[in-house]
C-alpha cells in the first residue's frame, strides 16, 4: 500500500510477485473438489502436444530422443522466423517432423490436429541432405507454464552434449538497459549470450549485465547451460516487433557462426524472398485511403 | 534438482544452507546478493525445476572482463567452503501454483544433503505492523523447534525480537493466534515444513515496502552479520563505509539513461 500525493491510499504490485501466493494460500484452505477439477481440467488444455509430422499424431518420445541430432537452431519470433525462411530454408529441402501444438491466452487455437504451417506454431523440421541438422521455427508465445513442457517434449530427460544448439529472438529496444538514453542506440543491434560450454565465437558482442533474456529462448539457454550442451542465443533489440526487413537483415552477422555456416547459400536471392515475404503480410488497405 | 557444475558432487554435509524468499521488495534476494559478492562466493551448481520463471544473464557478479561472460540461470548454489556455508539465489517469481512443489523439492535436498541448519533471509509488508511493530526495529526472526534449542540463547543475548504471533482472521474478536507473514511468499510454508519435518531453519525478516531496497538488503544483512559474524566489522574505518559490495549487477537498478532532449 502507498499513499499518493493526494492524499489516497493505493495498492503498489509487489514485485516480488507474493500476491499471488497469498491467494493460493486462501484458496488452498477454501478449494473444493470442483475448484480442483477446474484446474485440472485447465492444465489438461495449456498441455504442450507434440506431433508427427506426416501423420500428425501425438509423438509419445521426446523429439530429440526419436531423432539423433548435430545442430539444433530455433527461431522465436516471427522476425527470426522470416530470418530462417528466407536465409536458411530457403537454401536447402527442409522436411516436417513434427511441431508442437498448444494453447494459451496469446495464442488461441481451434481444437485441430491438422494445423497448417501458418496456422502451426511450433514446426520442427530436418534437413534432407544432413539430417542431424534440425530447425524450429516457432512463431507463437509459448507461457511460463509451458515453457518447461515444451523443453521436456522436445529435449527430453537425457540431455546429449554432443550436440550445438542456436536460438535466435527479438526483444524490444526498450527493455534494454544502458547508461546512455534507447533513443540513442543504433536500433536493431544484436547480442549474444552463450554456455559455458559454447567455445566457438560469436558474431556480436555479448549482453551486457544487467540485461537478462526471459521466456522461452531462457529456458532453452538455461537447460543448456545446466546440462553442459554448447548454446548460443542472438537476441535482436528493435522497436519494431512486428515483421520488418531491417530488423530481420539485422540477424545477417549469425550466418557467418559456425552453426549457421554453410547452410544460407545464396543471399541475393534470400533477400528477394525476404522483400517479398514483407509485401505479402503489409496491410493492403485502410480506412484512410 | 541439484546438478553441480564440475563432474563430481560436492559434499555440502554440514554446512548452512543461506537462502532468500521471493518477498516484499526482494530484500532477501537482494540481502543475498550483497553476502554473494562480498564473500566472492564461488559457483557450485544450480538448482534446476520447473518451478520459477526462467531467466539467464551474465555473471552479475562480475568483477572484470575476464569473468563477466559466465552464463548464470535463475536458481543458483554457491559456496564459501572456509566457513561452511552455502548460499541458494533465487533471480525470478514462482510460476503460480509451483511454490509448494519448489519448497517440497527444496527440503528433500536440504535432508539429502545433509545441511545442519538453513538460515532463510526474507521480508514482510511494512504497512501489516501492528501498533508495538511500527514502535520497535523492523527486524524478527523464528525458530524451528530443532533450531530453538540450539540458538535461542544466542537470540537473547542479541536482544533480538520474536515474530509475534497475530489472530489468524483479523475481522474476528476471538480468532485464534498464528504466525503470519504477509508478503513473505514462500517463507510461511518452508517455516511450517521445516517445523514438521524436524528440518533446523531459522528465518530473518525485515517489515518493508516496495521502492529502493537496498538500504532494507543492507538492514538485513547486517542484522544476520549480528549473529553469524560473516564479515568482521572495520572498526578503524569511518562510520559510513559499508563493508557490504555491491555485484556490478545492482547498476541501472531503475532503468536506463534518460534522452538530454527532455531537460
Amino acid at each position: 500500500m502507498a499513499a499518493t500525493f493526494f492524499g489516497e491510499v493505493v495498492k503498489a504490485p509487489c514485485r516480488a510477485g507474493t500476491e499471488e501466493e497469498e491467494e493460493e494460500d486462501d484458496e488452498g484452505r477454501r478449494e473444493t473438489p470442483e475448484d480442483r477439477e477446474v484446474r485440472r481440467q485447465l492444465a489438461k488444455k495449456r498441455e504442450v502436444r507434440l506431433l508427427q509430422g506426416q501423420t500428425k499424431t501425438s509423438l509419445e518420445v521426446p523429439l530429440l530422443e526419436k531423432y539423433p541430432c548435430s545442430k539444433f537452431i530455433i527461431a522465436i519470433g516471427s522476425n527470426a522466423v522470416a530470418f530462417l525462411s528466407s536465409f536458411v530454408m530457403n537454401s536447402g529441402v527442409w522436411e516436417e517432423v513434427g511441431c508442437t501444438k498448444l494453447w494459451n491466452e496469446w495464442c488461441r487455437t481451434t481444437d485441430t490436429v491438422h494445423l497448417s504451417p501458418t496456422e502451426a506454431f511450433c514446426v520442427f523440421y530436418r534437413l534432407k541432405s544432413n539430417p542431424s541438422i534440425f530447425l524450429c521455427q516457432c512463431s507463437c508465445y509459448v507461457a511460463e507454464d509451458q515453457q518447461y513442457q515444451w523443453l521436456e517434449k522436445v529435449f527430453g530427460s537425457c540431455p546429449r552434449k554432443n550436440m550445438q544448439i542456436t536460438i535466435l529472438t527479438c526483444r524490444h529496444i526498450t527493455e534494454y538497459k544502458t547508461p546512455e538514453a534507447p533513443s540513442s542506440l543504433p536500433s536493431p543491434f544484436l547480442k549474444a549470450l552463450k554456455t559455458q560450454t559454447y567455445k566457438d565465437a560469436v558474431c556480436c558482442s555479448l549482453l551486457e549485465q544487467p540485461n537478462i533474456a526471459h521466456d522461452l529462448p531462457a529456458a532453452v539457454l538455461s537447460y543448456c547451460q545446466v546440462w553442459k550442451i554448447p548454446a548460443v542465443l542472438y537476441l535482436c533489440y528493435t522497436d519494431v516487433m512486428q515483421l520488418d526487413l531491417v530488423t530481420v537483415e539485422a540477424f545477417k552477422p549469425a550466418l557467418s557462426s559456425r552453426s549457421l555456416a554453410g547452410l544460407a547459400k545464396n543471399i541475393p536471392q534470400s533477400t528477394e524472398m525476404l522483400k517479398r515475404l514483407m509485401t505479402t503480410s503489409e496491410i493492403q488497405s485502410n480506412i484512410y485511403t | 534438482m541439484f546438478v553441480p557444475c564440475t563432474d563430481s558432487a560436492p559434499d555440502l554435509t554440514g554446512c548452512t544452507l543461506l537462502m532468500p524468499a521471493v518477498s516484499v521488495g526482494n530484500v532477501g534476494q537482494l540481502a543475498m546478493d550483497l553476502i554473494i559478492s562480498t564473500l566472492n562466493m564461488c559457483k557450485i551448481g544450480y538448482f534446476y525445476t520447473d518451478c520459477l520463471v526462467p531467466m539467464v544473464g551474465n555473471n552479475p557478479y562480475a568483477t572484470a572482463e575476464e569473468n563477466s561472460a559466465e552464463l548464470s540461470i535463475n536458481t543458483e548454489v554457491y559456496s564459501l567452503p572456509s566457513r561452511k556455508l552455502v548460499a541458494l539465489q533465487l533471480r525470478s517469481i514462482f510460476i503460480k501454483y509451483k511454490s509448494k512443489s519448489f519448497c517440497e523439492k527444496l527440503l528433500a535436498w536440504v535432508k539429502s544433503s545433509g545441511f545442519s541448519r538453513v538460515i532463510v533471509l526474507s521480508s514482510s509488508h511494512s504497512y501489516h505492523r501492528n501498533d508495538l511493530q511500527l514502535r520497535s526495529a523492523p527486524f524478527r526472526y523464528l525458530l524451528t523447534p530443532s533450531m530453538q534449542k540450539s540458538v535461542q540463547n544466542k537470540m537473547k543475548n542479541l536482544n533480538w525480537q520474536e515474530m509475534e504471533k497475530s489472530p489468524c482472521i483479523p475481522e474476528m474478536k476471538d480468532s485464534e493466534l498464528c504466525i503470519r507473514i504477509p508478503g513473505g511468499g514462500i517463507t510461511k510454508t518452508l517455516y511450517d515444513e521445516s517445523c514438521s519435518k524436524g528440518i533446523q531453519m531459522a528465518v530473518l525478516l525485515k517489515f518493508a515496502s516496495e521502492g529502493d531496497n537496498i538500504p532494507d538488503a543492507i538492514g538485513l544483512v547486517e542484522y544476520l552479520n549480528e549473529w553469524l559474524q560473516i564479515t568482521k566489522p572495520c572498526s578503524d574505518s569511518k562510520p559510513s563505509t559499508l563493508p557490504w559490495k555491491f555485484p556490478s549487477s545492482w547498476r541501472l537498478l531503475f532503468g536506463s539513461g534518460l534522452p538530454p532532449a527532455l531537460f
